[in-house]
């Protein structure tokens, strides 16, 4: 096999996961302390995705952009928690399903009335931009690195906010037992709504770390959103460890999915049955990894306790 | 002594820290009425929730008629002939009475791949349903939506979907709770009429319903059998009124006298 | 009194919504002759296609309680029984029909089996997942056009016994479609099974203490609901000439739950209802603007809060205000 191309996939594969840790980790965390279902939750991805755009266009810096971009994703995230979410915990998920997709309909139309039906790319500073060696032979592209570098950070820092911080045990307990949460005399609703802002935050910087290279675009986050889901199912729906290896774990099988398993089953099938079988099968296959993982654990790799 | 209906050999179940169930050891026999006694929190909803199969227990063994059921899941032992009440009432609250009881009956007639007729109209159906229903006096109620009956007529819901069944043993936790002294009492006699009949499992907090009642007793206190006997032991049991009947008892038995 | 449920002087205001919506399908086709709007016919084509998907949604949504955000699938499994084999020149309903009925069961047999062992919202995401796995495949097999679809040439042959070449033909093949969706569902929803299906979404728990395995209930109830939205994709197919993975992307499966609960969940001709006033709000609104998602998003937002009664609440509202008019 070739060796320069396995690691520059897993790296790519790596890159994947932490975007899917980035939009899963605030989707598990809302779940898991309001029993909230957000299918919005990808526009806000493609919210972050477009305003980063604009600023970067408008100041002429990415990074610029993505700073002031931040802040105002989760504040769009704390609009649409204001306005329609919370009028909506007290009801049953079917409810939150049809609400919250039809607020992804909302944005996507009103994505599409701002900033109009073609995509918006991002330019990159030239220091962004190139390639490096990373290994002897093994070149990969400089922003990719930063991806999975911001990805990690920031998976570091929700470690750190969850283990050390006051905050971090009340969303920890909540999101493992809420009544007790609620029993402590804690304010959940305000809780609630600083998670949605992290959240929102979150996906958003998942939009703004992907569009350079992929574009923003009407609709990005309606795909992905349900990976996105695949990852908090495998898991386990409430917890930020389960997100993360899970999320890095379908990362990693996708790409790889992708670029091996016409190879892997040439040594089984007839080449030509491979090179027809092979995209249809690593299409599927994290939601076979799926399937496989709930036959055994319905509640995912780390279920949640006290449910 | 006569073949047990159901014993229980060992049951052990913990949740955490919290040993709910410790080595309990208890048989039923055919026919008797067997009290379950205890303060909150003993573990007799556990206890029930094992034997109906809605729980595992981490060790032992039940025996139901001969048959080791442990490991059977609940609609299993169900068909088995193992009905249960609830201690919170657990109903199909958007139906009608007669569909709640009717539901019953149909669990009990053969499997419910019937793609075709309709249930309602099946006369076999309804109109034990509705027998049923007469049993515990709620008849006139049958077509009301179970939602808005009141709490008294649910807790009779619960023990005629019970005995719809046809079960052979009855596993019925706290029947009286909530209810007032009259409703209370009507249950009481009602259960007294199915005695011999039916062999029931009696969890209850009321005394004088368990001393009107129960051929043997069995006293739960943190998840451990205390004492176990006939009712007339239990009063005189130094243990028990130790660790738990105390002065209630004495009310108990004062108002007996 | 009871005994004339069947005379129209007893009927309920729903028996008079569906009696009427049923009514004006079967009689458009003659308006459309007089007037030549032929756009009516397709409208009314699709309405009715996306009704007996709904309806069927409706089985495990509305009276099981079973939330799938996947039922676009089968649209697109019975769409693509239709047009592969029509892609290898078989062109035989009698063929074509069995095999999305079959494949559609299929699905649902091996995928409900995995997704009911789970509860409430995994429940929702795991059928929104294999839906998605369902979408990707076909999106990656080239053979079958890929993401652009294929055209399907000739639409089903009966073996000489009927045809539905023609677009009126086809509608009323739809329309008895429909009737016959409508009927096995009212007796299924009535059966015992039917019961089963309904006090395990009341009571799951309860239904298990008397001695039901309500898992294997629900799972063969998935299958029907599966097996008749297969039916439905494979009229799709044939009324739309094209298919394409589109029809099972994950927005046709809202866009399905939409119409069961604006029409009225748990009710028989509620999906109808409900498919009907999604089809023309579609048409009316995009008309309207092109930012149109914008307005029905906001509409379904609002019924989900205000208005959950579905339209069949309207009725029932209309139908006791007549009453104490009468009276
Ligand atoms: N699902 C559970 N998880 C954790 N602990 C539990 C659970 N169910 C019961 N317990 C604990 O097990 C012990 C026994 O509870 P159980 O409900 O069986 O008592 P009980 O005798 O029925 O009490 P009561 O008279 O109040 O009905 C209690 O300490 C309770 O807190
Ligand atoms: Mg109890």
């Amino acid at each position: 096999m070739d060796w320069t191309l396995f690691v520059t996939q897993l790296l790519n594969g790596l890159q994947l996961g932490v975007l899917l840790f980035l939009l899963a980790s605030g989707l598990t965390l809302i779940f898991g302390i309001m029993d909230f279902v957000n299918l919005a939750h990808g526009s806000l991805y493609m919210v972050g995705a477009y305003l980063c755009a604009t600023l970067a266009q408008v100041t002429d810096s990415f990074v610029l952009g993505v700073i002031l971009a931040l802040p105002l994703t989760a504040l769009v995230g704390l609009a649409v928690e204001f306005v329609v979410i919370r009028r909506l915990y007290a009801r049953d998920h079917l409810d939150h399903v049809l609400a919250t997709f039809g607020l992804i309909l909302c944005f996507d139309a009103a994505v599409h009335f701002l900033w109009g039906a073609e995509g918006m790319a991002i330019r990159l500073p030239a220091v962004l931009d190139g390639r490096v060696e990373i290994l002897p032979g093994i070149v990969f592209p400089t922003f990719r690195l930063l991806i999975i570098s911001v990805g990690l950070l920031v998976a570091l820092g929700l470690y750190l906010v969850v283990t050390r911080t006051r905050a971090g045990m009340l969303i920890r307990a909540g999101a493992s037992n809420r009544t007790m949460v609620s029993a402590l005399g804690v304010d959940i609703q305000t809780l609630f709504t600083l998670v949605f802002a992290a959240g929102a935050a979150m996906a958003g910087l998942a939009g703004m770390m992907i569009a350079p290279i992929t574009e923003a675009s009407i609709g990005m986050g309606n795909e992905i959103i349900i990976v996105a889901f695949v990852v908090i199912i495998i898991g386990g729906i409430g917890s930020i460890k389960g997100a993360f290896l899970a999320a890095v774990l379908v990362g990693l099988i996708d790409t790889m999915g992708r670029s091996f398993l016409d190879t892997l089953l040439k040594v089984f099938i007839s080449d030509q049955n491979a090179e027809t079988a092979a995209p249809a099968l690593s299409a599927m296959l994290i939601y076979v990894l799926m399937a496989a993982i709930l036959a055994f654990q319905p509640q995912g790799l780390f279920p949640p306790k006290g449910r | 002594m006569a073949q047990a209906l159901l014993t229980v050999e060992d049951l052990y179940k913990s949740f955490g820290g919290v040993t709910a169930t410790d080595h309990v050891d208890l048989q039923v026999i055919p026919g008797e009425i067997h009290a379950v006694i205890g303060p909150n929190g003993a573990g007799k909803t556990t206890l029930v929730a094992q034997l109906s199969g809605e729980l595992r227990p981490e060790a032992g063994r039940v025996t139901f008629d001969g048959r080791v059921i442990t490991n059977l899941p609940a609609h299993a032992r169900a068909r088995l002939g193992i009905a249960r009440s609830f201690q919170i009432t657990s109903l199909m609250l958007d139906m009608t009475a007669r569909d709640n009881v009717a539901l019953a009956v149909q669990a009990h007639a053969g499997h419910s791949f019937r793609f075709w007729a309709d249930a309602r109209r099946d006369r076999d159906l309804a109109d034990t349903a509705l027998v049923g229903l007469e049993e515990v006096g709620l008849a006139d109620r049958a077509d009301q939506t179970a939602r808005i009956m009141s709490h008294g007529e649910h807790r009779l819901l619960e023990i005629a979907m019970a005995l719809a069944t046809k079960p052979r043993l009855l596993l019925l936790d706290e029947p009286m709770a909530g209810m007032g002294v009259e409703e209370a009492q009507r249950m009481i006699g009602f259960l007294a009429g199915l005695k011999g009949d039916k062999s029931m499992l009696l969890v209850e907090h009321d005394m004088d319903a368990v001393f009107a009642l129960a051929d043997r007793i069995t006293v739960l206190v943190n998840g451990q059998v205390i004492a176990s006997g006939a009712p007339d032991d239990i009063r005189r049991d130094e243990a028990v009124r130790r660790a738990y009947l105390g002065d209630e008892m004495v009310d108990a038995s004062g108002s007996a006298d | 009194m009871k005994r004339d449920a069947l005379s129209p002087a007893n009927w309920t205001p729903r028996t008079w919504a569906m009696a009427v919506g049923l009514a004006i399908l079967a009689l458009l086709p003659g308006y459309v002759e007089l007037t030549g709007a032929t756009f009516y016919l397709d409208l009314a084509s699709r309405l009715m296609i996306l009704g007996i998907a709904a309806v069927s949604l409706n089985l495990i949504l509305g009276h099981g309680g079973m939330i799938s955000f996947g039922h676009a699938a089968y649209l697109g499994i019975g769409a693509y029984s239709v047009g592969i084999p029509a892609y290898y020149e078989i062109h035989n309903g009698f063929i074509q029909i069995p095999i999305a009925v079959a494949c559609s069961a299929l699905f649902a047999l091996i995928t409900g089996a995995i997704c009911l062992r789970t509860k409430g919202v995994y429940f929702i995401m795991i059928t929104m997942a294999f839906t998605q796995m369902v979408f990707f495949a076909f999106v990656s097999i080239e053979e079958y056009g890929g993401d652009d679809g294929l055209v399907i040439e000739m639409r089903s042959e009966f073996a000489g016994l009927f045809d539905i070449e023609d677009a009126t033909r086809l509608y009323y093949f739809i329309f008895a479609s429909l009737l016959a969706t409508l009927y096995l569902v009212h007796r299924i929803t009535r059966s015992r099974f039917g019961m089963v299906i309904e006090g395990a979404r009341g009571n799951e728990r309860r239904m298990h203490a008397i001695g039901y395995d309500t898992y294997r209930y629900r799972l063969v109830c998935y299958v029907i609901a599966g097996a008749i939205c297969g039916f439905a994709g494979a009229l799709l197919g044939n009324f739309t000439n094209f298919i394409s993975p589109e029809m099972m992307d994950w927005t046709a499966s809202g866009e399905l739950i939409f119409m069961v609960v604006l029409g009225g969940t748990g009710t028989l001709f509620g999906p109808i209802l409900g498919a009907a006033a999604f089809v023309l709000l579609e048409e009316w609104l995009s008309a309207i603007t092109i930012y149109w998602h914008f307005l029905f998003g906001a509409l379904l937002i609002l019924v989900v809060l205000f208005w959950r009664g579905g339209l069949y609440g309207l009725v029932d509202w209309i139908g006791r205000a007549a009453w104490r008019k009468r009276s």
